[in-house]
């Protein structure tokens, strides 16, 4: 075995890796910089169950009304061998599709496993490809896989592959409205990485098969209701950038060696489970193996880590901790308590900190100065 | 953000309770503000739960939606908070404003709307375009009412994106605008947490506060988004109550019990935005806040005056290129004449000036106040003054200064040294030619700051007319003007 994924694996523990999905490898690009997140994603560790049981659990919900209006959207989308979708694409995109068959690879022969769904998936892709003309065809509830870190991540696009000018296409349906043509960007943004995670996975797939990269087009369908209605529409998103960023996060991800060999070498982040599943790994001790690998907390940890209230408690007195921003303002100065030595000339600036410590100097006497009086 | 702001908020974190940003409140707190705390239904784009809203902290008024999926309980709802708005907006026009000169009417009061947060703007926005376009005839008729108050709704919002001006307001903004945390930016927008740091109940400090406020069981969010687990446990329960009621009697019991449960989840923040107003109200105005507010009574003025005698402009769903550009120009001046004016209002925004070395404080030590020009054709009255300062002076000899105590006032910079610098006097010292006005020209020894910042008018820019829009912007719009047509009623509203 690989010794990587070997010692990934200890430090896992005695549990089963996590499944990554596209929303999980989507997140692995946000604040790239952190070593602990990385490691700990890397070897597939469940952040959410570890920093539950170091006291600080983190509140990831999703309402039931969200999912149930998301699964709602879909299905109508999907409704009829997918024909509200198809005249979206041809009235809206301009796309010359034939007249199309619809796969629907949720369950193949009445076999549901991963591995062979992802097979099926691969074989009529093959075919689809290998095709001269135009194959119109639909695949709902394909299943794609990407390796992460020595593991195969498996994948569920909404909807893939219809080929158009002879590339194959993705189709992400969302249920956040686009109104009056604008959408949240928040909620695009992200739906265009993890777009850009079911490209990657097709492309590698298909590139298993001999046909190159640009065989799936970099433009994603983006599927979301228009306005205040449930009516589809349908947009063009280009997710080249996401792509180039995810390629260098997943590149990055096997590359951990250098993280690794400053660790101690019986590191793990095992919890322990007894017979009835509970945790038994006492808290101090997991904090201490955590601990050994340090982590970069910035505020937006907060809206996509799991680990990040806990990082954010250790983090307490650092200038990081108020935001990337007014760490930079102060000059990258670590600590809250030298900003203030510094401010108030009780600490001496070491080398390299004299300018900043001028200006600290400054805005300190500027504020007494202003507030004085006033409280 | 600058590193006066980054200081404060290291200063915060060490007392444990939030640092003043300014020394004076520039918001405009009007005397009887309407609070709107909105709910929505999560994963709709615009349907409203429930609402809190009025004028007396001891009076809310709450409205629920049974259904929040059924278009016809979603317009009742939206009918009646539409009788609360409107009355409200129609108050602030009852009486008119006897001490404003010239010909131009203008109210005594407008309306100030005040939500927790970002969200609650986003809300007005979406409500508003959702509700403008409806009509009380034709296919799916609504209450008269509902247009009216997505065109105020609609107002409001775009009011809103006006630097300085006080019309809408979301309430985490302009306490960050005023009070700088212990913690990051982006939990100041958790109104309960930013509350906490500024104004902790007991004997608790500010991170003690934010802790509790982020516990959504302790501290319900402040909307318009639920909290994911209390949709799950409480509400979905409750709605499915309401739906499955048999009789008038079940049913009634169960709007009861779904009444009480979002009031719940809405009753703190209503308390904690009252709790906010009467915090920003112990603070003094700033100087220019009156006139600020004063220009968003003439807009409120024109508005309900258009409206009323349906002159009002149509609000299309987008602008066209030319009327975003003019928009874009209009909001760009304001931004710079609001910073202006806070900074002449408030040493503490002057200092971010001084910081960067635009602005400076000092004590005259020299002054010619009789100083005569006679280089020009006419001879001008043009004192010298010097200044002494510590401040670290980066400014060029010929830069044009303003001091906030004498605004009408203009200073260039005629030397810059070390330790001084030595300024002309034009402007403002009355209408002889040889001697200044009294105590129009600094003294010796008084205490003068001087800073780049004017709120003088400035021109508005220049824009092509709206047939001709460069190719680069598309083109001329192919429909001359908007017309709200009867059409946009019949849009699909699921």
């Amino acid at each position: 075995m690989d010794p990587l994924v070997d010692r990934l694996d200890r430090i896992r523990g005695t549990v089963a890796p996590r499944n990554h999905n596209a929303r999980t490898i989507a997140a692995l690009t946000s604040n790239p910089g952190c070593g602990r997140r990385g490691l700990m994603d890397a070897a597939g560790v469940n952040k959410g169950a570890v920093a539950g049981q170091l006291g600080f659990p983190a509140g990831f919900g999703q309402s039931r009304f969200a999912i149930a209006r998301g699964n709602a959207f879909e299905a109508q989308v999907k409704a009829d061998g997918a024909a509200e979708l198809l005249q979206l694409l041809r009235d809206r995109l301009g796309l010359a599709i034939p007249e199309v068959a619809y796969d629907d690879l949720s369950n193949v022969g009445g076999n549901a496993s991963r591995e062979v769904r992802y097979a099926r998936t691969k074989a009529l892709l093959a075919r689809a490809a290998s095709e001269r003309d135009d194959a119109g065809t639909l695949f709902d509830h394909p299943m794609l896989r990407l390796e992460i870190a020595g593991y195969y991540a498996y994948l569920e696009p909404d909807l893939i592959a219809f080929r158009a000018g002879g590339k194959f296409h993705v189709v992400e349906i969302k249920s956040f409205a686009v109104i009056d043509g604008q959408a949240d960007p928040g909620k695009t943004a992200a739906a265009a990485t993890q777009s850009a995670v079911y490209v990657m996975a097709m492309r590698e797939l298909l590139a298993e098969l001999g046909h190159p990269p640009e065989s799936v087009s970099h433009d994603v369908v983006l599927v979301c209701p228009e306005n205040f209605a449930n009516r589809p529409t349908a947009t063009l998103v280009d997710v080249r950038k996401q792509l180039t960023v995810l390629r260098r996060q997943l590149s990055r991800l096997t590359r951990l060696e250098s993280i690794l060999d400053a660790l101690p070498a019986g590191l793990s982040f095992d919890l322990a489970y007894d017979s009835d599943q509970q945790a038994t790994r006492p808290a101090d001790e997991l904090r201490k193996a955590v601990s050994t690998i340090d982590a970069r907390y910035s505020p937006d940890c907060l809206g996509t880590c799991e680990m990040a209230f806990f990082c954010r408690d250790e983090s307490a007195g650092s200038t990081s901790a108020l935001g990337r921003s007014v760490r930079d303002d102060l000059g990258g100065v670590e600590s809250i308590g030298t900003v203030l030595g510094l401010a108030r000339g009780t600490l001496t600036p070491g080398a390299g900190q004299e300018e900043i410590a001028g200006l600290l100097r400054f805005a300190h006497k500027l504020r007494t100065e202003c507030l004085d009086g006033i409280g | 953000m600058s590193i006066l702001t980054a200081l404060a908020r290291a200063e915060a974190v060490e007392s444990g309770r939030a640092q003043p940003l300014t020394t004076v409140r520039h918001t405009h707190v009007a005397e009887r503000p309407l609070v709107l705390v909105p709910l929505s239904l999560a994963g709709e784009a615009a349907a409203p739960l429930a609402a809190i809203v009025g004028t007396d902290p001891g009076e809310p008024r709450l409205l629920v939606v049974a259904n929040p999926r059924d278009r016809t309980q979603r317009f009742d709802f939206v009918a009646e908070l539409a009788r609360v708005v409107l009355s409200y907006v129609d108050g602030c026009a009852r009486s008119v404003d006897t001490g404003a000169g010239g010909t131009k009417l203008r109210y005594a009061e407008a309306p100030q709307v005040i939500v927790p947060n970002r969200g609650g703007v986003e809300f007005v926005r979406l409500l508003g375009r959702s509700t403008r376009f409806r009509r009380p005839f034709g296919p799916y008729p609504v209450h008269r009412t509902v247009p009216i108050l997505g065109q105020w709704l609609t107002f409001l919002r775009e009011r809103a994106d006006h630097p300085g001006s006080s019309m809408l307001l979301a309430m985490t903004s302009v306490l960050s605008e005023h009070w700088a945390t212990g913690q990051s930016g982006l939990e100041d927008a958790n109104l309960a947490a930013l509350l906490g740091w500024i104004d902790p109940p007991g004997d608790l400090d500010g991170a003690g506060a934010a802790a509790l406020a982020e516990d959504p069981l302790r501290s319900p969010p402040a909307g318009p988004s639920t909290d994911p687990t209390f949709d799950n446990e409480i509400l979905a329960p409750a709605l499915a109550a309401v739906a499955r009621s048999i009789d008038d009697f079940a049913r009634e019991r169960a709007l009861a019990a779904l009444t009480a449960a979002v009031a719940d989840q809405m009753r703190p923040t209503w308390d904690l935005t009252w709790q906010a107003v009467r915090l920003l109200r112990t603070r003094p105005a700033g100087a220019s806040v009156e006139t600020r507010w004063a220009m968003d009574r003439d807009v409120f003025t024109m508005y309900h005056m258009a409206l009323a005698e349906g002159t009002a402009l149509p609000q299309p769903r987008r602008d066209s290129a030319v009327a975003a550009a003019g928009r874009l120009d209009r909001l760009e001046r304001e931004q710079a004449r609001y910073d202006a004016q806070r900074a002449l209002d408030d040493p503490l925004v002057m200092a971010e000036f001084r910081l960067s070395g635009e602005a400076f404080t000092g004590t005259v030590v020299a002054a010619s106040p009789n100083r005569v020009d006679t280089s020009g054709k006419k001879a001008a009255l043009r004192p010298h003054i010097t200044v002494q300062t510590d401040d670290p002076v980066r400014l060029e000899p010929g830069a044009h200064l303003v001091s906030p105590a004498r605004l009408a006032q203009q200073a260039t910079v005629v030397s810059v040294s070390s330790v001084d610098v030595v300024l002309e006097l034009s402007k403002g010292m009355g209408r002889s030619t040889k001697q200044p006005a009294p105590g129009s020209v600094p003294e010796v020894g008084d205490r003068v700051t001087y800073g780049p910042v004017t709120d003088a008018y400035q021109p508005p820019g220049r824009f092509p007319s709206r047939d001709d829009t460069p190719w680069t912007h598309g083109g001329p719009p192919p429909v001359i003007e908007y017309h709200a047509s009867d059409n946009d009623a019949v849009e699909d509203w699921s």
